[in-house]
């Protein structure tokens, strides 16, 4: 087992005009699950293949525990790819399925067959090792394919997007899977994905990504509640969290003819900046008697809650158009109807999230 | 309740009316058999159909949308550089089950005619020296696709198809999932590639072994090895830099040859001399695969694979020769050796043989047939005569390769469990399925939908 460091290692792909990962410093703690996400052609694809050796790092270094990895291929990095193909071979039993790049790497058969035992028993699948994989449902079969990477026992797994093939009710039950499994087997694990929510179920810490720059690195609920800057604030979350710009006046933030207070404190970082930009999630909403006023589109109940769906209150009709959708999440006992004008304020003036117009960066505490 | 049909939405730029009234309300899994050809495959890990639509023959996988959609684009894009790919047709979305739930859409390829997947091949038995021969058409494949920028990362047999090509093989790609198409691709990139390769080729030769299709004398380990030093042979030769003295000009030559005969022309060499024009250094920069081919395509107007054009180019040299016109025009030459030569063999096929194999692959064969023929007999074989005698001796006797019937695939014995799914695996009796906690766990435990973040559930594990 092992720490994954990056130091300010780059890479750029030749006739780029920007890095693709742009000095990326990060540590990865021994036995820690680390999932870098972020939109596509974020970087996070190319940190991973930077670490497995399989693209150059141009400046910077990589460490595996202490070990300095940056120029070593990838066979001698121990670290094993989990890759989102899982074919299962129909001659061979389920326990040469999970075996054979043992055997292609020239491990004795008694080892062989303890690391598989030891593998099936984790992952409870001891029970089918003599059987051939036509009749595995389709969980069972990805659980084989994580025995392919587990019998491996590298000092660190990359997975890139291992769930994307799958369908949505698989997609679900085998996040779970692998994130209880990476935490019985300890073993530090590197994880890409694209999708937010995989990111923040399954991660010890979620390491965001956009144009080849770290933005955050942070626990989950430390990037859900205070968000860096203004991608990280409208990136995780679903539905996202509203962005709100406004102009700063005394003592808060105008939107519409409400003034939203913010910390005197706060206000002061915004140096010579005009305007602002509120962060403010849809369950940290209330229905007030003052707030800011929104006219009300959209009305979706899910249970004890209702979505209110709007746009700011006295737009014109061209302006509506082009408006931003304001998303609160209200108690579903007194809904308001659509077509109405309601106030909304901050069921908590901490949970309103403020940043630099101009900088995009974090203002308030 | 009356059911009424919901229409789906197709993606796609040629579009065949033929699909609309297919069953898309039912998994693909469920479609009546009416709807399916048996054809050999490789094994899948989605549900992939072959689909009968009048008097072709599709290929259809039930894939997640973004998948689908991504796949579509891929093999466009390799389609407008002539890479050698399946064709895509459309994509089927929007689907709605019977029961109202949306099912996921079904990517729609054209079959490719004569293709062997490699099990087929294997099942019918395949000499340890034609292995290679397989080995080397996927490594061509492999360093086509990493001329173009495209990172395949899913490097398999099973995603490969093969037609015959004179006495080789030609190797198309059939799975672009995982794929990415780029400007150009990284030696790391091209490395990523390679290793899921040989994990891969491991992993389906032992299979080929288990299921004891694979000759004794073949170790896959061995046969893996053998692809990493194949590619990188190639990859040399096709893109690496060679330097030598003023002297050795004709090395130039030599290089453009070598790649010609490797069936690459070169379209844009570098030559650098240095300062003092001692030493000149060459590197191709471009190069297109398929040097032979369009040398046939553009005299004949025959479109045949790269080894098949080769022989008929071989052929029509001959035929140049034999009839003294050495200072005719080659197009003029060309046309009476179609005429001549390659039509009346192709029109001796009975057209009840035409499904065994291409046209260019029988003249091929019957050349080889007319050789030993004249070496048995001592006496030069008419084309004609020797058409008639492989007919007769040889195609007939040959499995249909045109479709080819799925029942034959497995190899030994074992029959598929379902002829229309090789990824089901055999028929055969291991009791019943013992019980898995896991998947009785998962049962109890209500599912957040994907795409939502349950915050507070997310809290409350973390408290």
């Amino acid at each position: 087992m092992a720490t994954v460091s990056f130091k300010d290692a780059s890479r750029v792909y030749p006739g780029a005009d920007h890095p693709a990962v742009d000095k990326l410093n990060l540590e990865i703690g021994d036995g820690e699950f680390m999932v870098l996400v972020g939109p596509s052609g974020c970087g996070k694809s190319t940190s991973l293949r930077m670490l497995a050796g399989l693209e150059e790092v141009n400046s910077g270094k990589i460490f595996i525990g202490d070990r300095d990895v940056t120029d070593l291929p990838p066979k001698d990095r121990d670290i094993a790819m989990v890759f989102q193909n899982y074919a299962l071979y129909p001659h061979m039993t389920v326990a040469d399925n999970m075996g054979f790049a043992l055997k292609m790497a020239g491990v004795a058969k008694a080892e062989r067959d303890a690391r598989v035992m030891e593998a099936a028993h984790l992952l409870g699948l001891e029970s089918f090792l003599a059987r051939k994989p036509k009749a595995l449902s389709g969980g069972q079969r990805q659980r084989v394919a994580m025995g392919r990477a587990i019998v491996r026992q590298p000092q660190v797994f990359l997975m890139d997007e291992p769930l994307s093939n799958l369908d949505a009710k698989l997609r679900v039950s085998t996040r779970t899977q692998i994130a209880a499994l990476q935490t019985r087997l300890g073993v530090t694990t590197v994880y890409v994905t694209h999708d937010q929510v995989e990111a923040m179920t399954m991660g010890d810490r979620v390491a965001v990504m956009k144009d080849g720059i770290l933005q955050q690195v942070d626990s989950p609920l430390t990037l859900y509640d205070k968000p860096a800057n203004l991608f990280v604030a409208g990136f995780i979350g679903s539905p996202a969290m509203n962005l709100i710009s406004g102009e700063i006046t005394d003592g808060g933030v105008l939107v519409g003819d409400y003034v939203v207070p913010v910390p005197r404190e706060t206000l002061a970082k915004a140096g010579e900046e005009k305007s602002l930009v509120l962060g403010i999630r849809p369950e940290n909403f209330k229905l007030a008697t003052e707030g800011i006023g929104l006219d009300v589109d959209v009305v979706e109940e899910t249970g004890a809650d209702a979505y209110v769906y709007g746009t700011l209150a006295g737009l014109d009709v061209d302006a509506k158009l082009s408006a931003q959708q304001i998303v609160a999440r209200v108690s579903a006992r007194t809904p308001p109807q659509r077509g109405t004008t309601v106030k909304l304020n901050a069921v908590d003036p901490a949970s309103i999230h403020v940043f630099s117009d101009k900088t995009q960066e974090r203002l308030s505490a | 309740m009356v059911y009424k049909r919901r229409v789906p939405r197709f993606l796609s730029s040629r579009p065949d009316s033929r699909l609309i009234p297919l069953p898309w309300e039912l998994p693909l899994a469920e479609w009546p058999t009416d709807y399916l050809v048996a054809l050999p495959r490789g094994i899948s890990r989605h549900v992939v159909r072959f689909i009968k639509v009048g008097n072709s023959v599709y290929a259809a996988k039930e894939v997640i949308e973004s998948l689908a959609i991504h796949e579509y684009r891929t093999l466009t894009d390799l389609h407008r550089t002539d890479t050698p790919a399946v064709e895509p047709l459309a994509v089927v979305t929007g689907r709605v089950g019977l029961d109202g739930e949306p099912l996921d859409p079904v990517l729609i390829t054209r079959h490719l005619q004569f293709s062997l997947p490699y099990r087929s091949l294997f099942a019918q038995g395949v000499r340890p020296e034609t292995v290679g021969r397989l080995l080397d058409a996927m490594v061509v494949l492999l360093a086509r696709l990493h001329l173009v920028g495209f990172l395949w990362g899913d490097v398999s047999l099973s995603n490969i198809l093969f037609r015959r090509d004179a006495n080789e093989f030609a190797a198309y790609l059939v799975d672009a999932e995982t794929a990415e198409m780029h400007e150009t691709l990284t030696d790391g990139q091209r490395e990523h590639d390679l290793t899921i390769a040989i994990t891969n080729l491991y992993g389906e030769f032992s299979d080929l072994e288990a299921g004891r299709m694979l000759d004794e004398s073949l170790d896959p380990l061995k046969l893996v090895e053998s692809i990493i030093t194949r590619y990188r042979e190639l990859w040399a030769e096709l893109t690496g830099a060679e330097e030598f003295s003023e002297q050795e000009v004709f090395r130039i030559e030599n290089r453009v040859r070598r790649l010609n005969a490797l069936g690459f022309d070169v379209a844009e060499l570098s030559i650098e001399t240095s300062p003092d024009g001692s030493s000149i250094r060459i590197q191709p920069k471009v190069v297109d695969a398929g040097h032979h081919t369009r040398r046939l395509l553009r005299l004949t107007g025959l479109d045949v694979e790269e080894h098949q054009a080769r022989r008929l180019l071989n052929d029509l040299d001959t035929f140049r020769v034999r009839t003294s016109q050495g200072s005719v025009d080659e197009p003029v030459v060309a046309h009476q050796w179609l005429t001549e030569c390659f039509q009346p063999v192709v029109t001796a096929v009975p057209p009840e043989l035409r499904g065994k194999r291409e046209a260019a692959q029988i003249y091929h064969e019957v050349l080889d047939y007319r050789w030993y023929a004249s070496q048995r007999e001592n006496r030069e074989v008419p084309l004609l005569e020797a058409t008639w005698g492989y007919i007769a001796d040889v195609l007939r006797a040959l499995p249909d390769e045109d479709l080819t019937d799925a029942t034959r695939v497995g190899g030994d014995e074992r029959q598929l469990a379902n002829p229309y799914d090789p990824s089901q695996g055999f028929v055969d009796d291991e009791g019943p399925m013992p019980e898995d906690p896991w998947e009785t766990a998962e049962d109890d435990e209500p599912a957040s939908p994907p795409g939502f973040l349950d915050i507070d559930a997310l809290r409350a594990r973390k408290r």
